[in-house]
């Protein structure tokens, strides 16, 4: 086996990945990037559609565009990077196996980066009862098919789940000329962003259905039709409301799940909220010298602030890498009111700084965000709206660390939706 | 005589849900915008929306497909299709580098169609 010593591994070069191999070499360490890809720049190939690098470029370019701009930083900082190689092994000691072309390697890292993003949500974890015909795809596997392999996937479409990648899909196979019926939504609201609702839906007049979902599908080698329900707020099937609707091809588009298999054999604690590690303000795991951004942490609304993450993890390692401080466990963050996740799950007992990412549970309107250290509130703002799909950022100058930090949502009116 | 239009505006995060009156080219009154760039963004989607398109095109080459394209700046909304129409005439083959025109001036509207990435061979 090749044997190989390095400073800092970073697994997966997507906008996560690619940030943090560059600014971990910019800060001195000596880094691999491993891709296992035949190309550098993860999902974002396939995703064509702009919206990419408005905070991080101030420009609006197309997921492609996105990469080729990180990967140009990653040239010119000279960081050397594998494509075609896949790790299946990571141990608490930080070696890794790689699979290569000139057969396996064995990797010795003083400090490895998980960036492996996510992969989709499918028909079996839903549990969808009826036939198995061909015809259903998760949105990025119909995004691959229809972006990059240049197939048609069908005809008549119907999408099930309002994420981002189900609304993209609906107007990009829209424009490809096929007919897309309809998107279902089990929420009572839509699950992605406004401006792709508005952007993606509205624009060509495609309608979405709101608690709602798929409970019959029927088809024998084909997709013929999917029957669809109302839901009570428990998500409960109302049987007197089915329709049943032709069509050929099932889109889903109903979540993302960090995908974290190498975390685990790396003995890295995860987060039931998030499906992704547990980390402090260095986005270190529990296990010393391992550090996860990106997707495979937690899902990120944009490509932006993943790498902006990226960025920050990169510098982190790096300065693990030379010794600069030490695994610290830390303080766990409070999560109020109103919150389903925090990242940060902790927060060091050697840093004042933090930058704290969350959701909310609902949409509201008209509330404060508060963020309490110990009995004082560090931060305080009214804002007009907040939805579970807009990750919120807040940085924090100068907290006590010894003292808990907690996250809530405080109603001022009582109007919520 | 005036017509009544709802607008969600989605410059920012707040989104905005306008009612918007207009008569001709002409807005009388708008309601629930938060900021002055609400005017605007109203302003042209009654009057003057645009959209870029983005799509793709067929491509020779060793490793890839396709390569993804796209208007560098919106052309009318209502004649998206038009313009895709146009860009699906079009083969290519590698190489090809991001930015390059593969159609000038798409017709006419002062807009010409780039590639969106670099395929080598």
């Amino acid at each position: 086996m090749i044997e190989k010593k390095v400073d800092i591994a970073v697994i997966g070069a997507g906008p996560g990945g690619l940030a943090a191999a560059v600014s971990a070499k910019e800060s001195g360490a000596d880094v691999l990037l491993i891709e296992r890809n035949p190309f550098l720049g993860g999902i974002l190939i396939q995703c064509i559609h702009d919206g990419f690098g408005l905070h991080l470029f101030d420009k609006n370019y197309t997921g492609p565009e996105y990469a080729e701009e990180m990967v140009n930083r990653l040239e010119n900082a000279g960081v050397p990077y594998l494509t075609n190689c896949m790790v299946i092994d990571l141990n608490e000691k930080k070696e890794l196996t790689v699979v290569t072309s000139k057969g396996l390697m064995k990797l010795i890292a003083k400090a490895v980066i998980l960036a492996m993003g996510c992969r989709e949500r499918t028909r079996g974890a839903l549990e969808i009862p009826g036939t198995r015909p061909a015809g259903i795809y998760t949105a990025g596997v119909a995004q691959n098919l229809v972006n990059i392999q240049n197939l048609r996937i069908g005809n008549d479409v119907v999408i099930l789940g309002s994420g981002d990648v189900g609304l993209i899909m609906a107007r990009r196979l829209k424009i490809e000329g096929l007919n897309v019926i309809r998107v279902i939504e089990i929420l009572p609201y839509c699950s992605g962003l406004v401006r792709n609702r508005v952007q993606c839906l509205e624009d060509y007049g495609i309608p979405l259905t709101l608690s709602s979902t798929v409970i019959d599908i029927h088809g024998k080698d084909r997709l013929e039709a999917v029957t669809m329900a109302k839901v009570d707020r428990d998500f409960n099937v109302d049987h007197d409301t089915t329709e049943k609707i032709d069509c050929d091809t099932l889109l889903l588009s109903v979540g993302l799940i960090p995908e974290n298999e190498l975390s685990k054999k790396a003995g890295v604690n995860l987060d039931n909220r998030t499906s992704g590690a547990l980390v402090d303000n260095f986005y270190e795991t529990s296990t010393e010298g391992i550090f996860s951004c990106g997707n495979v942490l937690h899902i990120h609304d944009v490509a932006d602030y993943a790498s902006n993450e990226g960025f920050f993890v990169g510098e982190k390692a790096a300065e693990y890498a030379k010794g600069k401080w030490k695994h610290s466990g830390g303080k766990p963050v409070k999560i109020g009111n109103g919150i389903s996740y925090v990242v940060p799950q902790y927060i060091r007992n050697d840093c004042n700084e933090v930058e704290l990412k969350f959701r909310v549970t609902q949409p509201f309107e008209n509330v404060r965000i508060i963020v309490k250290n110990g009995d004082d509130v560090v931060f305080k703002k009214r804002v007009l709206k907040v939805i579970p799909s807009e990750m919120n950022i807040l940085k924090l100058k100068s907290i006590d660390p010894e003292k808990d930090v907690e996250v809530k949502i405080v109603i001022i009116d009582k109007n919520i939706n | 005589m005036a017509q009544e239009r709802k607008i969600i505006c989605i410059l920012c995060p707040n989104c905005c849900e306008l009612d918007v009156s207009y008569e001709g080219k002409e807005i009388l009154s708008i309601e629930n915008d938060r900021c002055p760039r609400g005017l605007e963004y109203a302003s042209e989607e009654l009057f003057n929306p645009a959209r870029t398109l983005i799509t793709t095109v067929p491509i020779k080459s060793r490793n890839w497909k396709t390569v993804s394209v796209r208007t560098t700046k919106p052309v009318p909304k209502s004649r998206i299709f038009d313009v895709y129409d146009e860009v699906k005439k079009i083969r290519l083959r590698a190489p090809i580098n991001r930015g390059d025109i593969i159609i000038e001036n798409v017709l006419g509207f002062g807009a010409d169609v780039i590639a969106t990435r670099t395929v080598k061979e």
